[in-house]
C-alpha cells in the first residue's frame, strides 16, 4: 500500500480496500476509521449511561421510593459508573481524538502499530459486551459501585465477576492504545519536528500514554485478585482469612487516581489546540504547558491516598498525601493561566469549539477548587462520602472531560466528515447543556456540605430542594445532549461542504484535505516552526533570514 | 534533525519501533506482577513467622531444578537469535525446539509440584488450608496465584515461540528481519526474570 497507488482524491471515508461496506470498517487498520469506530460505540454507551443517570435523578426528586426499589437503584449507580468510567471517560478522548488527530498532528501516515490498534478496539468491544452482559444476566446487575470495594464486592451475590472481567479487558485495551501512542510519538514525528516543536495535544497524549502503560496493570492484577477472592477464597482482602480490605483500597487507587489524569490530560490537550486557533495567536507558555502535562502525570502517581483519609491510614501518610494533592493542583493551574493568556490580545472568534473550551475552563476550575476542599484533611472528614464528592468529580469528569469531548468533536468534525454543522444549533445545544449541567450538579455541592450522603436511595426532607433542582437539570442536560447529537448527525449527510481549513488553524491537520485521504499526507511535511506559529508572509521571510544568520 | 526518521508502517518495518513497543509491553507485565509482589511484601511483614513456616513446605529441589531449566532455555533463545542473525535457519529452529522442550520440562515439574500440594489438600478454599494459621494461608494463596500467573505466561511464551518457528520456516523471519524472534526472545527472558524473583520469594527465604 504505498501511497502512490492510492488515488489522491479519495478520502478515507470513501476509500475501498479489500472489503466493502461494513466489513471494510471492521477490518480497517486506518487510524481515522478506528477513531470513528470508537466514537460510535462511545456515543451509544454514553446515551445509555446518561439515561440511567436520568432515572436515578428522577427517583430522587422526591424522598422515598418512586419509580424503582433500592436494589435497582444500587444496580443503576453501579452500571452508570462502570459504563461511564471504564467505557467512556477513560478511553474516550485518547481512543477517539487521539487516534484521529495524533498522526495528523505529528505528520504521520498512521500510528506505529495499525493492526494492534484495531485489536485494541476489538478488546474494547469484548469488554463492553461483558459489561453489558453483567447487567442483564441472571443474578442481577452488580451493586458494588464502580470502585468494587471489598469486602462487599467479594461477597455480593450479583454478577460482580462479569463486571470485573469486563474492566480487566477494557484496561488491557487501554494499555495497548497507550503503548501504540508512545511508540508513534517517539518514532513517527515528521522530519524536523523536535520534541519542542510538537503540538500540545500529542504532548498530553504522551503523558497520558505513560500513565496508561504503567498504572493500568496494577488495577488489572487487583481485579484478578478480587476474582480470585470470590472464586477461590484466597483471602488477600478478607479479614476473616488474615487479609486486609484497606490493602485493596491502596491497590485500587494506585491506578484509579492516575486514571483521573488519563481522563483529564487529553482533555487539557484538546483545549490547548482550540485556544490558539480561535484566538489566531500562538499558545502562551508552550513549554510550561508541555512540561506541566508530564508533571501532572508524574505527581499524579503519588496522591492516591487522598481517597482513603477516612479509611484508617497513618497520620503521616495522610499528611503526605494531602500535601502532594495540593502540589498537583499547581501544574493544572499553570495550564489555566496559559489558556487565558493565549486569548489575551488575540483576535477571538467565538465559534462553538471555543465556546465549549471556555466552558471547560470554567467548569474545570470549579471542579479543581472543590477538589482542594476534599484534599484538605480536616474538611475531608466532613465532606467524605457526601454528594459534595459526587458534584466535585462530575465537574471534573463531565464538566472537564465531557465538555472537552464536545469541544473536540465540534473542532475536528469538519476534518472528520468534510462537512460543517450548524453553528446556530450548536450554540442552542450548548445553552441547554451548560445550564442543565450546572443545575444538575451545583445543588449537590450545597446539600453535600449540609450532610446529604452519596449513593443513598432515600434522604431526609430538608434535602429535597437540591434533588428537585438536580432532577430538572438532568432533563435540561439531556435535551441539550440530544440537540447536540442531532445537529452533528444530521449534518454528516446534509451539512455544507467544509473547506480544508475552516478555522484558519496552523497545525498540520488543517493543511490537508477535509476529510483526509487514506494516507493523510501526499508528502510528509518538513517542520521548521513552532506548531502555533501564525506568521504573515513578511514574517516568514524575516524568520528565514534570522535562521540563516543563526546558523 | 537527521535522526528523526519517518517510516510509514505499511511501507517499511520499523525495527526500533517494534522493539520499543515490546519493551513497553514488558514494563506492563512487570507492573502486573508488581502488584502481587507488593501484596507479598505487606503480608510477609505482617506474618513473618507464618511465612517462614509455610515456605519450608515448598520443594526447594524442584524449585532449583526449574530455575536451572528456565535459565538454560533463556540461553538457547538468545543463541537462536544469534543463529538467525548469521543466517543459520536450521540451527535457529533447532535451538527454539530445545527451548520448547525445556519449557515443557518446567511445566511438567510444576504439574507434579502442584499435584503434590493438592494431595496434601493444600489448595485455596480447602479445609486443611483454611484451618492453617492466617499467614500460612495467605502464603499459599500467593504461592498459587503467583506461580499460576507465571505458568500462564510460560504457556503464552511457548505459543509465541511456536509461531516464531513457523515464521522462520516460512521465511518471514530472516537475517534482514528478525524483530519478531527478538521480541519473542525478550518475552521469554521476561518469563525467566519473573521466575528469578519468584524462586527466592517462594522457596529460598524461609
Ligand atoms: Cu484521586
Amino acid at each position: 500500500m504505498s501511497h502512490s497507488e492510492t488515488h489522491p482524491q479519495v478520502s478515507y471515508l470513501e476509500y475501498q480496500g479489500k472489503y466493502k461496506g461494513i466489513l471494510g470498517w471492521l477490518t480497517t487498520t486506518d487510524h481515522k476509521r478506528i477513531a470513528l469506530l470508537y466514537m460510535y460505540c462511545i456515543v451509544v454507551f454514553f446515551f445509555v449511561a446518561a439515561i440511567l443517570g436520568l432515572t436515578m435523578s428522577i427517583e430522587k426528586m422526591r424522598p422515598g421510593q418512586d419509580i424503582m426499589n433500592a436494589q435497582t437503584y444500587n444496580g443503576l449507580f453501579t452500571v452508570h459508573g462502570i459504563i461511564m468510567i471504564f467505557m467512556i471517560v477513560i478511553p474516550g478522548l485518547a481512543a477517539v481524538f487521539g487516534n484521529f488527530a495524533l498522526p495528523l498532528l505529528i505528520g504521520a501516515r498512521d500510528v506505529a502499530f495499525p493492526k494492534l490498534n484495531l485489536f485494541s478496539w476489538y478488546l474494547y468491544v469484548i469488554g463492553a459486551i461483558l459489561a453489558v452482559l453483567s447487567q442483564l444476566l441472571k443474578g442481577g446487575a452488580p451493586d458494588t459501585g464502580w470502585t468494587f470495594y471489598v469486602p462487599y464486592s467479594a461477597g455480593s451475590s450479583t454478577n460482580v465477576i462479569w463486571a470485573l472481567t469486563a474492566a480487566f479487558i477494557l484496561g488491557f485495551s487501554n494499555i495497548l492504545t497507550g503503548l501504540n501512542f508512545i511508540v508513534t510519538i517517539h518514532r513517527m514525528r515528521a522530519p524536523g519536528m523536535t520534541w519542542f516543536k510538537m503540538p500540545l495535544f500529542p504532548w498530553s497524549l504522551y503523558a497520558t500514554a505513560w500513565i496508561q502503560v504503567l498504572a493500568t496493570p496494577i488495577v488489572g492484577i487487583t481485579l484478578l485478585m478480587v476474582i480470585a477472592e470470590r472464586v477461590l477464597h484466597i483471602g488477600f482482602f478478607d479479614p476473616a482469612l488474615g487479609g486486609d480490605p484497606v490493602l485493596f483500597q491502596h491497590l485500587f487507587w494506585i491506578y484509579s487516581h492516575p486514571a483521573v489524569y488519563i481522563m483529564i490530560l487529553p482533555a487539557m490537550g484538546v483545549i490547548t489546540e482550540i485556544f490558539p486557533t480561535f484566538s489566531q495567536k500562538p499558545v502562551f507558555g508552550y513549554g510550561a504547558i508541555a512540561i506541566s502535562s508530564l508533571a501532572i502525570a508524574f505527581v499524579g502517581y503519588f496522591v492516591w491516598g487522598h481517597h482513603m483519609f477516612t479509611s484508617g491510614i497513618s497520620y503521616w501518610s495522610k499528611w503526605f498525601f494531602s500535601f502532594l494533592t495540593f502540589i498537583v493542583a499547581v501544574p493544572s493551574a499553570i495550564k489555566v493561566f496559559n489558556w487565558i493568556s493565549t486569548m489575551y490580545g488575540g483576535s477571538i472568534q467565538m465559534r462553538p469549539p471555543l465556546l465549549y473550551a471556555i466552558s471547560f475552563v470554567f467548569l474545570f476550575m470549579i471542579g479543581g477548587f472543590t477538589g482542594l476542599f476534599l484534599g484538605a484533611l480536616a474538611t475531608n472528614v466532613q465532606l467524605h462520602d457526601t454528594t459534595f464528592v459526587v458534584a466535585h468529580f462530575h465537574y471534573i469528569i463531565f464538566g472537564g472531560m465531557g465538555f472537552a469531548f464536545f469541544a473536540a468533536i465540534h473542532y475536528w468534525y469538519p476534518k472528520m466528515y468534510g462537512k460543517m454543522y450548524s453553528d446556530r444549533w450548536a450554540y442552542i445545544a450548548w445553552g441547554f447543556t451548560f445550564v442543565g449541567f450546572n443545575l444538575l450538579y451545583f445543588p449537590q455541592f450545597i446539600i453535600g456540605v449540609q450532610g446529604m450522603p452519596r449513593r443513598y436511595f432515600d434522604y431526609l426532607p430538608q434535602f429535597q430542594w437540591g434533588h428537585m433542582l438536580s432532577g430538572f437539570g438532568a432533563f435540561i442536560l439531556l435535551i441539550g445532549l440530544i440537540l447536540m447529537a442531532w445537529n452533528l448527525i444530521y449534518h454528516v449527510k446534509r451539512g455544507a461542504i467544509a473547506p480544508a481549513n475552516p478555522w484558519k488553524g496552523v497545525t498540520l491537520e488543517w493543511q490537508i484535505a477535509s476529510p483526509p485521504t487514506l494516507e493523510n499526507f501526499e508528502e510528509i511535511p518538513v517542520i521548521k516552526h513552532n506548531p502555533y506559529w501564525f506568521g504573515t508572509e513578511e514574517e516568514i521571510k524575516r524568520e528565514k533570514k534570522s535562521v540563516t544568520r543563526n546558523t | 534533525m537527521a535522526e528523526i526518521k519517518n517510516i510509514a508502517p505499511s511501507e517499511h518495518h520499523d525495527y526500533q519501533g517494534s522493539k520499543m513497543g515490546m519493551w513497553l509491553f514488558i514494563f506492563t507485565e512487570l507492573f502486573l506482577f508488581g502488584g502481587l509482589f507488593l501484596v507479598y511484601a505487606v503480608f510477609r511483614t505482617q506474618y513473618s513467622a507464618d511465612f517462614h513456616k509455610a515456605a519450608e513446605e515448598t520443594n526447594t529441589f524442584i524449585g532449583t531444578l526449574n530455575t536451572v531449566v528456565l535459565l538454560i532455555s533463556s540461553m538457547t533463545v538468545a543463541m537462536s537469535i544469534t543463529a538467525i542473525q548469521s543466517n543459520q535457519k536450521g540451527r535457529a529452529i533447532r535451538l527454539l525446539l530445545v527451548t520448547l522442550v525445556l519449557a515443557s520440562v518446567f511445566m511438567v515439574n510444576k504439574y507434579f509440584e502442584w499435584g503434590h500440594k493438592f494431595e496434601l489438600k493444600l489448595y485455596p478454599g480447602s479445609e486443611v488450608l483454611t484451618n492453617l494459621p492466617k499467614g500460612e494461608l495467605l502464603f499459599f494463596g500467593l504461592y498459587f496465584m503467583m506461580t499460576g500467573l507465571h505458568a500462564i505466561h510460560v504457556l503464552v511464551g511457548m505459543i509465541l515461540l511456536t509461531v516464531t518457528i513457523f515464521r522462520i520456516k516460512s521465511g518471514h523471519i530472516h537475517t534482514g528481519n528478525f524483530s519478531m524472534i527478538e521480541n519473542s526472545g525478550l518475552y521469554w527472558h521476561l518469563v525467566d526474570l519473573i521466575w528469578i524473583f519468584l524462586f527466592p520469594m517462594m522457596y529460598l527465604i524461609t
